[in-house]
C-alpha cells in the first residue's frame, strides 16, 4: 500500500499463566494474539473490533510498546519498532500515541493541565517557556477548550471535557498515529457525539491516522475507513467499512453486528440479516458455524488463512474446519 | 379499562445539601399497565435510576421524597411500612442492576442466592428451596444449572452473572421487574442473548418491566413504551415505534441524532452528529416543553 505509516506483520502474543492448581504447578500458554497482520495508511482510520478477550487490546499495547510481542514485527515508516534496533520510548513518543477509555483515570489528579501537556514538550527538548505555552494554548484550542482553562486541575472538568484533555495529551507532541482505545464507551450519549466529531475533524486537520480499538460497531462504521475483526486472536475478517457493514462474509462478523440493538431495525420488525447482501464466498470451503465451540486460548489456534474474497476483503476460512 | 399496575403520580425527589434543597425530581409521573415493558431512557444525571430507587424503597438519605404517590396494586409503596415493603421487594417487585459482580454475595454460591428467595418469600425448606433453584437457572438457560448451582459467583463470566441476577430476581413471578442497566457492562453478542432472555422469561409470565437505560437502541428492542428524562422532568413519552419515528420534544431529537446509527453512512454518508449543546441553546429551558402521548389502547401487550 502507498503511504502505509505502520506495517504490523505476523504479530503473536503468549502470556505464561499458572496452571491454576493449588501449588501453581503446570504453567500454560495464554495465545492472546496469534498471527496478526495489517497496515496502517497516512491519514486512514482502521478499526480493530471484537470481544473481550480476543486480543484487540493487547495488539494495541505491542504497537505503543507497552506490551513486547512473543514474535512478529512492527514497522513504522519501515524501521522496527520492536526487537534490537528499536527506537527508545522519546522517539516511539512521537511516532504513536494514545487516547484512553476512561478519562477520570487517565489524568494525574495532582497536575493541573498544563502542567500535564507542557512534561512531555519539556522532555522532548522544548525549553522556551513562551514556546511551550503557545503549544499549549494552540493545542487547548484545537480540542475545543479555553487556553485559561490550563491552570485548572482535572478534578474540575467534566467527563467530556475531560476526553478533550487526554485528546490534547496525546496530540501535544504531534504524533502521526494515534491509538484510540474505546475512546467514547465511557462517556454519556450527548457528549459522545461531541468528541466523535472533534476526533474527525482533528484527523482531517491534522493528517492524523487513527487505530481504533472498540466495540462499538455503530461508531466504528461512522469513523473508520478500514476494520479489522478480531476473534481469539486472529483475524476472522478485514475490509473496507462498506464491506465489513454491507457485506460481511464471515459468521462472527455478522454475529456481531446483529447482535447491536439498533432503534431503526427493531422497530421495523425485520431480521436484521436480511440487510446483508451475501458476499461472494469461495466455494467449497467451510465457514465456521455460530454453533462451533469457543477456541481454547491456550491451545494453539489451529493454522487457518486469510482469503481474498473482493478488492482488500479478507476472509479467514473455519478455524473449527 | 384495565388499572395501570404502577402508577407514579408527580413524584418529587429532594436531596438536603447543606441547608438548602435541591430537587432531584420534578413531579415525575408515568404508568406502567400489567404486562408491559416500559423503558426510562436519558443521560446520567437525569434521574432514571433513582426513580427506580424510589419504587423499590430503597431511597438513602440524604435523597428524600418530597411529594408525590407510587402506587403499585393499588397501594401506595411510599406509605407502606417498611416491614410490608421488605415483603414485598424481591417478591412482588424485583430489580435487577447494571453491575452482576456487585450485586451478588461473593461468600455464597449462586444456588443458595437463588433458593433464598424461596426460603424468605415462599417458606419452602432449603432442600426444596435448592432444587428450585436449580430450575430458575435452568429457565434462564444456564447451561449445566445443577453444577453451576455450586458455583460462586466469582466462577463465572459477565453474561452468566447476569442470568443468575435474572433467576434470582424472576423466582417469585414478580409483576414488576425493575432492570437498571442490566447489559451495560456486557459485551454485544452477551447484551443480545440478555436482552432476548429478559424480553421472552417476561412475555412468558406476563411480567411488567421498567427498563432504564442510556442507550436507546436497547430500549428499543425490548420496550413498549419509552418515556424520556431529562434534568429530572419527564419530556417526552410515548409508544416506542412514535417516539422514534416522529420525535416531538427537542432534546429527544438531540439525543437521536446524537448517536451514530448502524446503517445510516452506507445510505447517506457520513453525517456529522449533532451535537446537542450547539442546537439547544439553553438546557435550562427544556423541561418547560412536554409531550406525553397518551396511550393508544389500554393494557399492553407483551
Amino acid at each position: 500500500m502507498t503511504g502505509s505509516l505502520l506495517q504490523v506483520d505476523d504479530l503473536h502474543v503468549r502470556f505464561p499463566v499458572s496452571g491454576g492448581g493449588l501449588l501453581g504447578t503446570g504453567r500454560r500458554t495464554l495465545y492472546a494474539v496469534n498471527g496478526i497482520s495489517f497496515e496502517l495508511g497516512k491519514g486512514e482510520c482502521l478499526s480493530i473490533v471484537g470481544e473481550s478477550g480476543c486480543g484487540k487490546s493487547t495488539t494495541a499495547l505491542s504497537i505503543l510498546g507497552l506490551q513486547a510481542p512473543t514474535s512478529g514485527t512492527i514497522r513504522y515508516r519501515g524501521q522496527p519498532l520492536t526487537g534490537p534496533g528499536a527506537p527508545g520510548r522519546m522517539q516511539r513518543a512521537k511516532a504513536v500515541q494514545m487516547v484512553f477509555q476512561d478519562p477520570y483515570a487517565s489524568l494525574n489528579p495532582r497536575q493541573s493541565i498544563r502542567a500535564s501537556l507542557a512534561a512531555p514538550l519539556r522532555l522532548h527538548g522544548i525549553k522556551s517557556a513562551s514556546e511551550i505555552s503557545d503549544r499549549i494554548e494552540a493545542m487547548l484550542i484545537d480540542v475545543g477548550l479555553k487556553p485559561e482553562q490550563a491552570s485548572r486541575y482535572p478534578h474540575e472538568f467534566s467527563g467530556g471535557q475531560r476526553q478533550r484533555i487526554g485528546i490534547a495529551r496525546a496530540l501535544i507532541l504531534e504524533p502521526e498515529i494515534v491509538v484510540l482505545d474505546e475512546p467514547v464507551s465511557a462517556l454519556d450519549v450527548s457528549i459522545r457525539a461531541q468528541i466523535i466529531n472533534l476526533l474527525l475533524d482533528l484527523q482531517e486537520k491534522l493528517g492524523l491516522s487513527y487505530l481504533m480499538i472498540s466495540h462499538d460497531l455503530s461508531v466504528v462504521e461512522h469513523m473508520s475507513d478500514r476494520v479489522l475483526v478480531m476473534f481469539f486472536g486472529q483475524v476472522v475478517e478485514e475490509g473496507g467499512w462498506r464491506q465489513i457493514f454491507e457485506t460481511p462474509a464471515h459468521p462472527y462478523t455478522r454475529r456481531l453486528i446483529g447482535a447491536i440493538p439498533d432503534p431503526e431495525i427493531a422497530m421495523s420488525g425485520q431480521p436484521k440479516a436480511k440487510r446483508f447482501h451475501d458476499a461472494q464466498l469461495p466455494a467449497g470451503r467451510g465457514f465456521g458455524s455460530d454453533g462451533s465451540p469457543a477456541p481454547d486460548v491456550f491451545a494453539a489456534p489451529t493454522p487457518s488463512e486469510l482469503v481474498e474474497i473482493a478488492d482488500s476483503h479478507r476472509v479467514r476460512l473455519s478455524v473449527a474446519a | 379499562m384495565t388499572a395501570p399496575l404502577l402508577d407514579i403520580k408527580e413524584l418529587k425527589l429532594d436531596v438536603s445539601a447543606g441547608r438548602s434543597l435541591l430537587p432531584i425530581l420534578k413531579g415525575v409521573s408515568f404508568q406502567i399497565m400489567p404486562g408491559e415493558a416500559y423503558g426510562l431512557v436519558g443521560e446520567s444525571g437525569s434521574g432514571k435510576s433513582v426513580t427506580s430507587l424510589a419504587v423499590m424503597g430503597l431511597l438513602k438519605r440524604p435523597l428524600r421524597v418530597s411529594g408525590g404517590e407510587v402506587v403499585f396494586k393499588g397501594q401506595n409503596l411510599l406509605a407502606l411500612p417498611k416491614r410490608e415493603m421488605r415483603r414485598l421487594r424481591g417478591n412482588r417487585v424485583a430489580m435487577i442492576f447494571q453491575e452482576p459482580m456487585t450485586a451478588l454475595n461473593p461468600l455464597s454460591t449462586v444456588g443458595r442466592q437463588i433458593a433464598e428467595m424461596f426460603v424468605l418469600h415462599q417458606g419452602k425448606d432449603w432442600g426444596e428451596a435448592m432444587k428450585l433453584a436449580v430450575d430458575a437457572l435452568a429457565s434462564v438457560r444456564v447451561p449445566n444449572p445443577d453444577r453451576r448451582a455450586t458455583n460462586y459467583p466469582h466462577q463465572m463470566s459477565g453474561g452468566l452473572r447476569q442470568r443468575v441476577m435474572i433467576a434470582m430476581a424472576l423466582a417469585c413471578n414478580p409483576d414488576l421487574l425493575i432492570a437498571d442497566e442490566p447489559t451495560t457492562a456486557l459485551d454485544v453478542t452477551v447484551q443480545a442473548e440478555v436482552l432476548r432472555l429478559i424480553k421472552e422469561l417476561c412475555a412468558a409470565r406476563g411480567t411488567a418491566v421498567l427498563f432504564i437505560s442510556h442507550d436507546l437502541g436497547v430500549i428499543a428492542s425490548v420496550c413498549q413504551r419509552v418515556g424520556v428524562m431529562y434534568a429530572g422532568c419527564l419530556v417526552e413519552e410515548n409508544d416506542t415505534a412514535l417516539l422514534f419515528s416522529d420525535p416531538r420534544h427537542e432534546y429527544t431529537r438531540g439525543l437521536l441524532g446524537a448517536l451514530p446509527r448502524l446503517g445510516s453512512r452506507s445510505l447517506h454518508g457520513r453525517q456529522r452528529l449533532v451535537d446537542i449543546d450547539s442546537i439547544i441553546a439553553d438546557r435550562s429551558k427544556l423541561t418547560e416543553t412536554r409531550f406525553i402521548a397518551p396511550r393508544r389502547d389500554e393494557g399492553g401487550k407483551p
